[in-house]
């Protein structure tokens, strides 16, 4: 995977960009509240909410369609060094939108890369797994274990 | 033809803050919150958004409280709201096969590679009116204690039709469509014939009513060749992926959870094609097991014509269904009904005054010939 010159993969981008968008709106709010140094940061697209069109494939595999639309938020911010972060996620809160895009932009950003990913990301990594575990296992207890019943003996 | 009537508008404003007042009912009793809608009528919110076709589970329980709980005057508001949103663009299609599973069942296959996962379902409860739940717990938790597994479910459950594809006893849809365009129903015109997305995407939409009852006139005779199986039902998160256009590579959006029904129905071939199955398919958003089933059966019907089979019943008629399964669109029309048609009426009524004059001058004039014939 080609690394750009601020040194991390569209891989990587993607893979911050997916925990800052399913994380709840409240927690990225935390972690801006908690940081000692908030840089500054424009808007170049103010929040604003639309519509995504989800699509299914016929079949699960087959040909595409259009299952119906999901209410998206977006959101474009420019950080004081330069550094652009964009974020769409879903539903209609703009402050998780603006907080994600914001975030995005810093991860860019060379100087505040491994603070962001260390502190902010990991955590809210963590957190996410941690709900998905556990709706994981409640499902698990609700597997069938079936048997034959032997006749005859 | 309808006229404007004028005046009526004061009586309209008093009409509209009863209709507050009987929404909000009892003062003593404490006013609903959305977030209990969305919380605890679950089902009813996942339905109102996938027959309003727009996936907000914040909507959806707004528009229910708004409509005093009936469901298809909710799926009009959250319609109606959908119509005011600009539009990103299209999701990449979600992947089903790497749901992260809640539940899912085979029932035509026992053994199934990742297990039958029950999740939570009615199925096995015995519908009698639980009157625990007549007292709100109140912070007891012993009445809703979840069990537990030590071991999380597993994810990217294979799908049950690879068993059968294997075999090459299934339809392949496997098909690299990436550049042909995805007719959209809010967008295109309903057209006949129609192609199988648009179908989908109307039956997606469809009223959950309407396509259940087609899907058991289907049962029952009306249009099913061979006992339909249920290959697999599955409900779970999937990840939205949508491709900003200032981007250009797909960013994950969010999760949402759908249902997902594949039947298995069987097709005895023709000529060139062999025997094999073929499978019925039915998507919704959120837990509509029973809609998504009705759909999957319906899907495969819609497709006798393509199969070469002879169609003969409603459910297999595409105009018949496409064209009646809206539930906005049917209400709107069937309601219109309350609209003033007062200059109507009043021509149907000079006709049938004048129909039953000449109906009773004729009927003396027979029985005068009558009574002549007579003597």
């Amino acid at each position: 995977m080609p690394l750009n010159k601020n040194g991390y993969t569209k891989k990587q981008r993607q893979q911050w960009m997916s925990i800052l968008a399913k994380s709840l709106s409240r927690e990225l709010e935390d972690a801006w509240q908690g940081m000692s140094e908030k840089p500054l940061y424009r808007h170049l697209h103010k929040p604003e909410t639309g519509s995504i069109m989800v699509r299914g494939r016929a079949g699960g595999s087959g040909i595409r369609f259009n299952l119906g639309e999901m209410t998206a938020t977006r959101c474009t911010i420019q950080i004081e060094k330069g550094h652009v972060g964009s974020a769409y996620v879903m539903g209609r809160d703009h402050r998780h939108a603006e907080l994600a895009a914001i975030f995005d932009a810093l991860l860019q950003d060379p100087l505040h890369h491994h603070k962001i990913s260390n502190s902010v990301v990991s955590s809210l990594k963590i957190s996410y797994d941690k709900r998905k575990e556990e709706v994981a296992k409640k499902s698990a207890a609700t597997k069938v274990d079936f048997f034959t019943m032997v006749r005859g003996e | 033809m309808y006229v404007a009537v004028k005046g009526g508008e004061e009586a309209i404003a008093n009409a509209h803050k009863l209709l507050a007042e009987k929404r909000r009912g009892d003062r003593s009793v404490p006013e609903l919150e959305i977030s209990q809608i969305k919380e605890q009528l679950g089902l009813s919110v996942d339905r109102v958004m996938t027959e309003g076709s727009l996936y907000d589970r914040e909507l959806a329980a707004i528009a229910i409280k708004q409509a005093q709980g009936d469901l298809v005057e909710a799926i009009f508001l959250l319609r109606a709201y959908r119509t005011t949103l600009p539009r990103f663009g299209f999701s990449e299609p979600i992947e089903t096969a790497t749901m992260e599973i809640q539940r899912r069942i085979s029932s035509s296959f026992k053994d199934i590679p990742g297990g039958q996962v029950l999740g939570p379902t009615y199925d096995y409860t015995h519908r009698l009116i639980d009157f625990a739940l007549r007292v709100p717990e109140n912070g007891n938790p012993g009445t809703c204690r979840e069990e537990v597994s030590d071991e999380a479910i597993q994810n990217d459950m294979p799908r049950v039709a690879d068993l059968l594809a294997a075999e090459g006893l299934l339809d392949d849809e496997a098909a690299n469509d990436k550049n042909r365009s995805v007719a959209d129903l809010t967008r295109d015109p309903l057209e006949l014939p129609a192609g199988r997305e648009m179908r989908l995407q109307n039956l997606a939409r469809g009223d959950e009513g309407f396509i259940l009852s087609l899907a058991y006139s289907l049962l029952r005779g009306f249009g099913s060749s061979g006992h339909p199986f249920l290959g697999e039902i599955r409900f779970g998160e999937v990840t939205v992926e949508f491709v900003p256009q200032e981007l250009g590579f797909p960013i994950d959006v969010g999760g949402i959870p759908v249902t997902e029904c594949i039947m298995f129905n069987r097709f005895m071939g023709s000529g060139e094609t062999p025997p094999r199955f073929i499978k019925g398919y039915g998507l919704t958003f959120g837990h509509c097991e029973r809609k998504a089933m009705a759909m999957a059966l319906v899907d495969y019907a819609l497709r006798s014509g393509e199969l070469g089979e002879k169609f003969e019943y409603p459910a297999q008629d595409e105009e018949f269904v496409l064209f009646h399964s809206d539930n906005v669109q049917a209400s709107g029309f069937v309601e219109h009904l309350k609209l003033p048609h007062y200059v109507d009426f009043q021509a149907d009524l000079v006709l049938m005054r004048n129909c039953l004059a000449e109906f009773k001058n004729d009927s003396r004039n027979n029985k005068g010939i009558e009574d002549e014939e007579a003597i």
